[in-house]
């Protein structure tokens, strides 16, 4: 059917914005305790990795383990904060709380929902990164004009990881199944992806593995804009990106027209 | 009819969930500025259709055309000028009366000014005036479901389409409803109900399509539907044993149905029904016109022979 898939897609360019600004409302209700809850983790990652397990490694990449460290838990925030609000906020707004429902009874449609869910869990993996970056540059671990480039590479990682998780919620029949893709994908990641061991220190075989995953692309990008490097490879890293948030944006919707709109 | 006259179109709709038939070869149509019912029990299809009107259900056959459009392909363009009041209410219960409707209004692209400007007169007809600032979860549950309204007409939409809107709601809640339901059809409202509420049919819809497991089994007014199918006057029996009492009462009745305890006899004259039955102790008779519930019992074949 020729006709069959644009009822679901876009139907413009501005109509996401009133999703953003549904769960913008919503969040600025409870916007101290979310800040809080996202920061707290990667606040106790950074500095307890960082000057515990500093101390014993030294110095990493050329630089202290701390700095290292800053860009990893820079990425990562903004990979946790895109995917728990997908997985959990998105998953409540599109089951339980029936928000899509009555969304889809307007003239959105399935496509601009999922658009402008995308585009707010990305804003608070922005949030999450950006406050991140600050107590890193505040440290001394980022030099402050840079973050006019870190931060479009926190946002594009946003994307990316609420437009995967997009993926899983589709999918999933319930909250139950969230933890495999936590703990099969998320955490392997944060491993794997050079966001607290250098890359390098590891098996040729897993650092080619690393290199098809998303957040060794964001890690790769974030890192050199914070210690102050020349980015290498930055069109080849935003590309991947770019890819990690189109195909599953395609993939969730075409998923989940199946699953709401039989 | 003229398309441009009709609000809603449906052409041999079938829809099958599985091996499960839900709409069977549908065909209705309803005119602009008339009140439809969709009248059934539940898992009669009520609510599928609704949602295939909205473009959120694709039909397996069948046409589906709503206010000029073809849906479900450009659902999107007839919901513009379409409200909801789905079955569930889906309201923001964390937000204000007052937000979730500035938050609805934003889902048709209209400013925060247009739907402040708009406000005062959604609030005055959903009678929620001292209610602009309360959460949603402190409402009451007619309350809930007047906002519901208020917010289907933040649109100004030609057309309602209402899944059961007063399930669940008290006597007097439910009349509040209704009256407020007139209103929008006196200034000129398009409306499709659904409901397994035979008055609410009976007091709202200019037409009804009567229907069971996806099929309809009867179309028309419902005081037309009362007078085909029935014609006279009811006799509801209970406090025996109605089979029992089939055979007593059978000879002067029309024709009879068991629902459950009770048993009703639709005859022209009921006193010899009553007469009958004089000797029976513990018995409790209602003898009233008969309505669509009537109807609904006859056309669905749950009748005695006779």
């Amino acid at each position: 059917m020729s006709e069959g898939y644009s009822p679901v897609m876009p139907a413009n360019a501005y109509n996401w914005i009133a999703v953003w600004h549904r769960n913008f409302l919503a969040w600025r209700k409870v916007a101290l305790a979310s800040v809080l809850g996202n920061l707290a983790d990667p606040m106790t990652n950074l500095f307890g990795l960082g000057f515990g397990l500093g101390i014993i490694v030294g110095r990493v990449d050329g630089t202290s383990y701390i700095a290292f460290l800053a860009a990893g838990m820079v990425a990562t925030s903004a990979m946790t904060a895109a995917t728990f609000e997908t997985l959990y906020a998105v998953f409540a707004r599109m089951d339980s709380q029936r928000t899509w429902d009555a969304i889809l009874s307007t003239q959105l449609t399935l496509g601009d929902i999922v658009l402008g869910e995308l585009v707010w869990a990305a804003s608070k993996a922005v949030l999450a990164g950006t406050a991140i970056w600050t107590v890193a540059a505040i440290l001394g671990y980022a030099e402050w004009p840079s973050i006019l480039y870190s931060m479009p590479a926190i946002a594009l990682t946003g994307v990316v990881f609420a437009s995967l998780a997009m993926v899983v919620i589709s999918l999933a029949p319930s909250y139950d199944y969230f933890v495999f893709y936590q703990t099969l994908v998320m955490t392997p990641m944060v491993f794997l992806c050079g966001a607290v061991v250098p890359l390098d220190q590891l098996p040729s075989t897993v650092q080619h593995v690393a290199s098809f995953l998303p957040l060794a692309h964001s890690v790769d990008l974030i890192r050199p804009t914070m210690l102050g490097r020349p980015a290498g490879s930055a069109g080849l890293h935003i590309s991947a990106l770019c890819v990690y948030a189109v195909l599953p944006f395609f993939l969730s919707t075409a998923i989940l027209r199946r699953r709401l709109m039989r | 009819m003229n398309m441009s006259t009709l609000a809603i179109n449906l052409a041999g709709v079938t829809k099958a969930f599985g091996d499960k038939i839900v709409v069977n070869e549908l065909s209705f149509s309803v005119a602009r500025g008339e009140c439809f019912g969709l009248l059934g029990p539940n898992g009669a299809g009520k609510s599928t259709i609704a949602r295939m009107l909205l473009g959120m259900v694709s039909p397996d056959l069948g046409e589906i055309t709503v206010l000029g459009q073809h849906v479900p392909a450009r659902a999107c363009l007839a919901r513009v000028r379409i409200g909801v009041v789905p079955q569930f209410d889906n309201l923001e219960l964390n937000f204000t009366v007052r937000e979730n409707l500035l938050v609805f209004g934003r889902y048709f692209n209209k400013s925060v000014r247009e739907i402040e400007a708009l406000m005062p007169s959604l609030l005055e007809f959903a009678r929620l005036e001292n209610k602009a600032g309360a959460r949603v979860a402190e409402l009451s549950g007619g309350m809930k479901r007047r906002l519901t309204l208020a917010r289907a007409l933040i649109n100004d939409p030609h057309l309602l389409i209402m899944d059961e809107p007063t399930t669940g709601l008290d006597p007097h809640a439910r009349h509040l409803i209704w009256e407020r339901l007139r209103v929008l059809l006196a200034r000129g409202k398009t409306i499709l109900l659904t409901t397994h509420f035979m008055e609410e049919a009976e007091r709202l819809c200019d037409r009804l399509c009567v229907l069971e497991q996806g099929r309809k089994i009867a179309e028309g007014k419902p005081q037309e539907l009362i007078d085909a199918h029935i014609g006279c006057d009811v006799v509801e029996i209970y406090g025996g044993n109605p089979h029992d009492l089939c055979t007593q009462v059978r000879p002067y009745v029309r024709h009879m149905e068991v629902s459950g305890e009770t048993l009703f006899c639709y005859a022209r004259d009921p006193e010899q029904v009553r007469a009958q039955l004089r000797g029976y102790a513990g018995l409790r008779l209602l003898q009233r016109p008969p309505n669509l519930e009537d109807v609904f019992l006859r056309v669905t074949g749950r009748e005695l022979e006779n």
